[in-house]
């Protein structure tokens, strides 16, 4: 039977070496979508060692937020990005081994993470939520509404500024593109664009010009 | 849990929060010719903040939210001239931003968000906060260099300065992590008492060289400077202004406070650093500088040789060198603005004021600003009467009273190498002919030209009589 704490520190250098790798094969590799897949190894592997050091509330946060949302949004654009069709569906197969691969690696990384779990290893550290006898996720509230409040306030300002700075970089008139004006069209005088002219329903008789019988002559 | 006494700590900062919130819903509903009401609600912001600054300073240092933000007399020195400078960045812009088109709510809150950034940042008593501070200054900068969309230099400029400014950020956060990991604590005043207890190891160590990296990447210093010239020939010209000004006092701010408030101990292994970082800034900046055309771009190289002068004060690690320091890094501050200022008054709608031949002659037309531009030039370059000698001076004294009198004569030499391009200029704009069209101040905005006046008469005052505000630098340092 191998020793549960030497098993969780091989785990903790194997999910070290992979997020590593991983993340040089997000930089390296040339096909977007690989490099896409790299990175859900990469956060997935991250998540595994955050699991290990008993963060579990981060660790699924990570993988709920990045893995399950954003990778996924990640995925879509660089899929779209070749409108081609018939690509898309030779893509689906051309990828297939490369998110087999990831596929398996991840489920291997769950399997060892149950085997350091199930052994009883011993914590790497001491564990500040333990030691306040709470659960993970109530401490981590207590500590970012508490002493790391500023820092919280500040990283919400920060957003805020990226919002202002997008909607500042994105929303300006480009000459040629042909939207539509909302607020022009509901604010448009129906006199504008319509004249009505009124006319007599009889065509009053139109005197001769003298011109038209001058004209044979001349 | 924070109480009222922590928010009141916070005053300034706060009140600006919520300022620039107000500012951005009021852009969002005037109407686009009532622009200029913005613009002088922006101003009187800044000055209402500038007033709570110094109305609130402490006489001794004061902490709140558990030690997150440490308000003292250094860190609000630093504040008063960053709302200084910004008031005048934002005089100086208006004409420029009208004729061009340009003058959007924007401009104005993405500046002030910066400026609350640094605010934050220099006050910051956590590795975190600085880290946060950091970026919502950079964060805005993108963001105000990439406002000029239909310039395709400020979109490449945008671009390169995002792009190394990530990877910059992500050096300076690993490198807190590595000192993290070593000391266990990211509470600068832990930190600073784990190091004086000795627990200095190779961790933290490494840890340190990765945040001298985002230093320097932030004051712009050689081999961290290859932002600096696209960047600042790439942004439109108010917006170089304010990263010329504004950000260089926040970069002295980020320093001081990393390397006094927390990582004083380590001074042995950071001194030999920068000394090696100011003197390949001001050895490339000078050098590079002489074969310049564009003036925004000269200086940009002299930006890189003046942040070799300053890093020469912070190379003395004492109080006496960080004071003298500040004094040049706001020394430096007030002297871009008046070049910056003068080639913003000169700007006109459908004239960029870009090249240096682009001067010929100013002083036949506008004798007055030509003087401001001689005398922002002569102070850059350091000549006796003028502000920039005095700094240059008490950077040198620190440097030669630390020991390093080789880093003190390479600097005396430098500075003379750069007066050659300071003086070309001062030669172009008074013996050169003026061309058809060409140099003229033709803004008839009357407080451009008073604030500019002012702002160059500044140098020559504080030039000859800088007692007092050195002494405002030396006291917020705790020397007599």
């Amino acid at each position: 039977m191998i020793d549960p704490n030497f098993f969780q520190l091989i785990c903790f250098y194997a999910f070290g070496a992979i997020t590593v790798g991983a993340a040089i094969a997000v930089i390296s590799l040339r096909n977007t979508v690989h490099a896409v897949l790299s990175l859900v190894l990469t956060f997935f592997s991250t998540a595994c060692i955050w699991m290990l050091a008993e963060a579990e509330f981060l660790a699924v946060a990570l993988i709920v937020v990045y893995v399950g949302a954003v990778m996924v949004l990640f995925l879509f654009v660089v899929m779209m990005l070749d409108i081609d069709q018939v690509k898309i569906r030779e893509g689906f197969v051309r990828f297939l081994p490369v998110g087999l691969v990831v596929a398996v690696v991840m489920l291997v990384e769950m399997l060892a993470l149950i085997g350091v779990r199930a052994m009883h290893a011993q914590t790497l550290g001491v564990n500040p939520a333990t030691v306040a006898g709470q659960s993970n996720t109530a401490w981590l509230g207590t500590a970012l509404y508490t002493h790391y409040l500023l820092p919280f306030e500040v990283a919400a300002l920060i957003l805020t500024v990226g919002v202002v700075a997008a909607v500042a970089l994105t929303l300006r008139q480009r000459s040629g593109s042909k939207r539509q004006m909302a607020a022009e069209q509901v604010a448009v005088d129906p006199r504008a664009r319509v004249r009505l002219v009124k006319m007599d329903a009889v065509r009053p008789p139109v005197a001769e010009p003298p011109a038209a019988s001058e004209e044979p002559k001349a | 849990m924070p109480t009222i006494n922590d928010i009141l700590v916070l005053l300034p900062e706060f009140y600006l929060v919520a300022a620039a919130c107000l500012l951005l819903l009021m852009d969002a509903f005037i109407k686009p010719e009532q622009r200029g009401t913005l613009h002088w609600c922006s101003i009187v912001v800044l000055l209402v903040a500038i007033y709570l600054v110094i109305a609130g300073q402490p006489d001794v240092t004061v902490t709140a939210f558990g030690n997150m933000f440490i308000r003292d007399p250094a860190s609000e020195i630093i504040k008063v001239f960053v709302l200084l400078c910004t008031v005048l960045v934002f005089i100086f812009s208006r004409p420029y931003l009208i004729d061009r088109k340009r003058f959007v709510g924007e401009f104005y809150t993405l500046m002030i968000f910066a400026v609350i950034g640094v605010m934050l940042m220099v006050s910051a008593g956590n590795l975190v906060m600085i880290y946060l501070g950091l970026e919502m200054l950079t964060l805005s900068s993108y963001a105000l260099v990439a406002l000029n969309r239909d310039s395709p230099l400020s979109s490449e400029a945008a671009i390169k300065y995002f792009v190394l400014g990530a990877l910059t950020s992500g050096m300076l956060l690993y490198g807190m992590s590595m000192v993290y990991g070593a000391a266990g604590t990211l509470d600068l005043a832990q930190l600073h008492e784990a190091i004086a207890q000795g627990t200095v190891s190779r961790l933290m160590v490494f840890g340190l060289i990765f945040m001298l990296v985002g230093i320097a990447f932030e004051l712009g210093a050689a081999p961290f400077h290859m932002w600096i010239p696209d960047v600042y020939q790439g942004a439109s010209t108010p917006v170089t202004t304010f990263i010329a000004s504004v950000s260089k006092l926040a970069a002295f701010g980020l320093a001081w406070r990393l390397l006094d408030t927390g990582l004083a101990g380590l001074s042995n292994y950071w001194q030999p650093m920068l000394a090696v970082i100011s003197v390949l800034s001001m050895g490339i900046g000078n050098l590079v500088a002489l074969v310049q055309t564009n003036i925004k771009r000269m200086l940009a190289y002299s930006t890189i040789a003046h942040m070799g002068f300053l890093l020469m004060g912070i190379t003395n690690a004492t109080p006496g060198g960080y004071a003298s320091a500040m004094f040049y890094a706001i020394c430096y501050a007030l002297m871009s603005t008046v070049a910056f200022g003068v080639v913003l008054a000169m700007a006109r709608a459908g004239f960029e004021c870009e090249e240096i031949s682009d001067l010929k002659g100013l002083n036949e037309r506008s004798p007055w600003f030509a003087g401001m531009m001689a005398i922002s030039m002569f102070s850059l370059a350091g000549v006796p009467p003028l502000f920039g000698f005095y700094a240059k001076y008490l950077v040198l004294q620190a440097a030669i009273n630390a020991g390093y009198l080789w880093l003190a004569i390479c600097g005396i030499v430098m500075a003379i190498i750069g007066l050659w391009y300071y003086l070309h200029v001062i030669k172009v704009m008074y013996f050169d002919q003026p061309e058809e069209g060409g140099a003229t101040v033709s803004a008839s905005d009357s407080s451009l030209r008073v604030v500019l006046s002012l702002n160059g008469l500044a140098l020559l005052a504080l030039g000859v009589y800088w007692g007092p505000l050195l002494g405002w630098c030396r006291r917020s340092l705790g020397l007599s």
